[in-house]
């Protein structure tokens, strides 16, 4: 297991074994788009700690475990209840991939708005490869980044939304990506596509579920381009298994007047990395990132965003809360990068982490790059643990002490939970929230019900 | 009313002159043949007649060196320095043989310091400061050192402690920077020429100011000074720290190491006002001012302060530290920074906290200008036994100009529940309907900008020492003349 193995040979080769069966391998450009991807990343490699964004997250199980890529039979896993965000009663769509490949069983589009397309990458590359085409790759770089790299070789499925101009979907659409239950370590790759063309709105959920014990790599990368005076609400939990790593990106394009709000839940995964690049590139553009993160054990969480202001007259906000428990880890790198001529830039950044234990630990690294002068930006980043005197309060009033400590990370955690501005989407955020603090007490809810 | 009328005086006076001090003493000078090798090294050792043990720990520092790489991880960019193409040592010929007192010193040294506004003739109305002046790679005065000895204070050139007190030099010299720490502290420790060296015994406080007040002369030379001073139970010292340099074309290397440490209940304040030549508005010439500045609070309520006031240099790279590992021991630093023209800074501090109940507050204040680009980088860490520690960071920066660049580069590294660690940061312009209500009285624009910078630095000017802030003040003025309209 502890065998020193050498991960970016066995990526490569695990590329070569797989290609001939991968979607539309037939079409020269993607077949092309693919070998960039592998020779990108293997000159590259994967990121070590000499690599400045790298500095506090290392890239461990990958170095002991050798992954193989997933194929069709991992698909054919037996699942009794689908793992979902919104509760089933609201009907809300959803497709569901299963070890990276889609499940049509378990999915249910029925009910989708008219002028919106939901179907996975394999079903649009047969569909309309033009289309594909035209979007695919167009937003993630590979420059420099070895696991978009990676998953640009070896994607095979994962989402396309796409969504006609003026359209406006009401009910929110889920995305559920279950892994794990494969006896050895498996690699999955799911590359999704988000188009929003002029004037659109939609919700989209997101859920990374990881069920069992069993070690895999989720290796994602989530293209979003948001046209011109369109909304996206993107809404996403990562509850990877105890021995996952999660490695997402997510690259955004945001256009003229048009808003990205974009929010995360991690509550899961042994090493989890999510890397989010937005990019404001019409004036009136409004970008929202916002978290959470709860870990405890030895999980590993890094989230770590840029957001670059290439135009004028463009916002950002971003409020990160961060709940360490045990020896786990936290890492919060976030940049906001105002170009030369981006004047009027208005841009906040803010993150807020306990520490619930003598053995995690914090490493946060908020970052201003500013070159225009007539902007507003600031950051603030706090790290303590939680105040003494609420807590006091809250027990002299008769609240025994592990629901009073409940209560305050509940109310720590609501500070980033409230920026979400789908009502159903909060709650059942927050009731993952709940379930995941000490179940030593009785909850919050149930007490206040009394 | 009054202080405005000054500050507008001020920014007049100096707006005709720009860098006054860019003139160049015309003095016969010693130096050692170009290049960096380890006969330099030796040369160096011999000119300062220094025992084996320092020769020794040179030339190891100068062997690991050849082994760094460049740091990279910087933000200002510059072209690779070659190291070949400097001088390592640089004195008057006149300081050759030491002289015994001050009036035996060469009296064009002593015009030189005079057109700094750093006479050194022990005259009443200076009483309160005691002064080093450092020449090129030499020491050529120490004002007031008996004054100072019959209250137990060692204030003396580097070379000088060397040889008076070894056991001292030993035991401190590098272990609050160690040669191996980076590749400028490194070269420092393989050529470094003279410095300032301070001892302050138990239980003093230091009856006066020290000061050292460096000065680069000659053509094609690095100067890399050494400073050491040591504060013992329950002593208390103020030192300053002054640098210039003339105009020249060509880049100059500035690598300094200074290590400052405090015992139990002692405290050092530290504060500098760096005003080496920042180059011409094109970017030509200026010094690289590449400096390694570090505290050990290694006492129980010891205390280590850093001000500074960075407006000169073409390129900045400094991180004046602390390294808190009593209990209760406290770390302070408090920074201005203004780039101007093609300036290039990228300066912070770092805070480690060790002990329990430490505390640190880091105050910086960055403003650019034209087209300079500066980065605040620091680091806060706090280690797994600094239970109760505590730090609080605030950054703000000022732009003026669309062409210039401000970054912020914190790091925050907690590994203790019990510490508590808050950083803020803003940027943003020059507040335009400030700036119209001072237009509106009648203040030009200039004076404006300057009064309004002014402001935005008094967290940090407060800080200083009395004689600094006057000519800190001074200095954000003349920094900035040119920087509107």
């Amino acid at each position: 297991m502890s065998q020193k193995i050498n991960p970016v040979e066995n990526f490569v080769s695990g590329f070569e074994a797989i290609r001939a069966t991968l979607a539309g391998n037939d079409l020269p450009w993607l077949d092309s788009l693919r070998r960039s991807g592998i020779g990108q990343f293997e000159d590259i490699g994967l990121p070590g700690p000499k690599v400045e964004s790298w500095k506090y997250t290392r890239l461990r199980p990958l170095e002991d475990t050798t992954f193989r890529p997933v194929t069709l039979a991992d698909r054919e896993a037996y699942i009794d209840q689908v793992p979902t965000v919104l509760p089933s009663g609201l009907g809300c769509p959803r497709i569901v991939f299963v070890n990276g490949f889609m499940r049509s069983d378990l999915s249910c589009l029925d009910n989708l708005t008219e002028g919106v397309t939901v179907e996975s990458l394999g079903a649009a590359v047969a569909r309309d490869p033009e289309w594909v085409e035209t979007h695919l790759g167009r937003i993630g770089s590979l420059e420099g980044q070895p696991l978009v790299a990676l998953n640009t070789a070896m994607m095979n499925s994962g989402v396309v939304v796409h969504v006609r101009r003026g359209v406006v979907v009401e009910q929110p659409i889920q995305m559920i990506f279950i892994a794990g239950l494969t006896e050895e370590p498996v690699a999955c790759y799911p590359r999704n596509l988000i188009v929003m063309e002029e004037a659109s709105q939609a919700t989209l959920v997101k859920l990374h579920a990881g069920l069992g014990v069993s070690a895999y790599l989720a290796n994602a990368v989530t293209e979003v381009d948001v046209g011109d005076a369109a909304i996206l609400r993107h809404y996403r939990v990562q509850s990877e298994n105890m021995q996952a790593t999660h490695l997402g990106s997510l690259h955004v394009r945001i256009g003229r007047d048009a808003t990205y709000d974009g929010f995360g839940l991690h509550i899961g995964g042994r090493l989890s990395r999510t890397e989010v690049f937005a990019r404001l590139e019409g004036e009136g553009g409004h970008c929202a990132l916002n978290g959470a993160y709860l870990m405890k054990g030895r999980e590993h969480c890094d989230n770590t965003t840029v957001i670059e202001h290439a135009v004028p007259h463009t916002t950002c906000s971003e409020v990160f809360k961060g709940i360490l428990d045990d020896e786990s880890r936290g890492v919060f790198q976030g940049r906001i990068v105002v170009h030369k001529d981006a004047q009027g830039t208005d841009g906040h950044q803010l993150s807020n982490v306990l520490l619930l234990s003598d053995k995690a630990e914090m490493d946060a690294k908020p970052e201003l790059e500013i070159y225009a002068d007539d902007v507003k930006c600031s950051h603030g980043a706090t790290t303590g643990q939680l105040d003494e005197t609420a807590l006091f309060y809250l027990r002299s009033r008769g609240i025994p002490e592990a629901l009073a400590r409940n209560l305050l990370i509940q109310s720590f955690v609501a500070g980033a939970l409230d920026e979400i501005k789908c009502d159903a989407v909060r709650e059942a955020m927050m009731s993952k929230v709940v379930h995941w603090l000490p179940a030593k007490c009785f909850l919050a809810e149930e007490w206040t019900e009394e | 009313m009054a202080a405005t009328l000054e500050t507008a005086q001020q920014v007049q006076e100096y707006a005709d002159d720009g860098y006054k001090y860019g003139f160049v003493t015309d003095i016969e000078t010693e130096s050692a043949p170009k290049g960096l090798n380890e006969d330099i090294i030796r040369f160096i050792s011999a000119k300062k007649k220094e025992p084996e043990w320092m020769l020794e720990s040179r030339l190891k520092a100068y062997r690991h060196w050849l082994t760094m790489p460049e740091p990279e991880w910087q933000k200002p960019e510059f072209p690779a320095i070659n190291y070949q193409d400097s001088y390592y040592y640089s004195a008057p010929k006149s300081m050759a043989d030491k002289p015994k007192s001050l009036d035996e010193v060469d009296p064009e040294l002593l015009a030189t310091y005079e057109k700094l506004g750093i006479p050194l003739q022990e005259q009443e109305r200076l009483a309160g400061v005691a002064v080093d002046a450092v020449f090129d790679s030499v020491s050529v005065a120490t004002t007031f050192k008996a004054k100072l000895e019959e209250v137990g204070v060692i204030f003396c050139p580097m070379s000088e402690a060397i040889e008076r007190c070894p056991d001292l030099v030993q035991k401190y010299l590098g272990s609050v920077v160690p040669y191996t720490d980076n590749k400028h502290a490194c070269l420092n420790a393989a050529v470094f020429t003279d410095g300032s060296f301070v001892f302050i015994p138990k239980g003093v406080r230091c009856p006066m100011e020290l000061s050292t007040y460096f000065r680069i002369n000659a053509e094609n030379t690095g100067q890399f000074e050494r400073t050491l001073i040591i504060a013992d139970e329950g002593s208390y010292v103020s030192y300053l720290e002054g640098c210039t340099a003339p105009m020249r074309d060509e880049h100059q290397l500035h690598a300094a190491v200074v290590e400052l440490i405090t015992l139990d209940d002692a405290e050092i304040k530290y504060s500098t006002v760096q005003n080496w030549y920042p180059g011409d508005e094109e970017g030509r010439g200026g010094i690289y001012n590449f400096v390694t500045k570090r505290g050990a609070c290694r006492g129980r309520n010891s205390k280590i302060s850093w001000t500074q006031v960075e407006t000169g240099s073409a390129i900045t790279w400094k991180y004046p530290s602390c390294i808190l590992q009593g209990e209760n021991s406290v770390g302070e630093f408090y920074s201005i920074a203004i780039t101007n023209n093609r300036q290039q800074a990228d300066t912070g501090t770092k805070m480690i906290h060790l002990g329990k109940n430490t505390s640190s507050r880091i105050i910086s204040k960055g403003i650019s200008a034209g087209r300079s680009d500066q980065t605040y980088r620091g680091l806060v860490r706090m280690g797994p036994k600094a239970n109760g520690a505590r730090n609080y960071t605030q950054c703000d920066s000022l732009l003026i100009g669309d062409t210039c660049g401000a970054h912020t580069v914190p790091y925050i590294e907690s590994k203790n529940q019990g510490a508590v660690v808050e950083h803020e940061a803003t940027t943003s312009k020059i507040s335009e309907d400030q700036l119209f209500y001072l237009r509106q009285r009648g203040i030009d624009e200039e004076a404006a900008v300057a009064l309004v910078v002014n402001g935005f630095c008094r967290d940090v000017l407060q800080q200083l020492p009395m004689e600094f802030a006057v000519e800190a003040q001074k200095l954000v003025g003349i920094s900035l003349e040119g920087s509107v309209g």
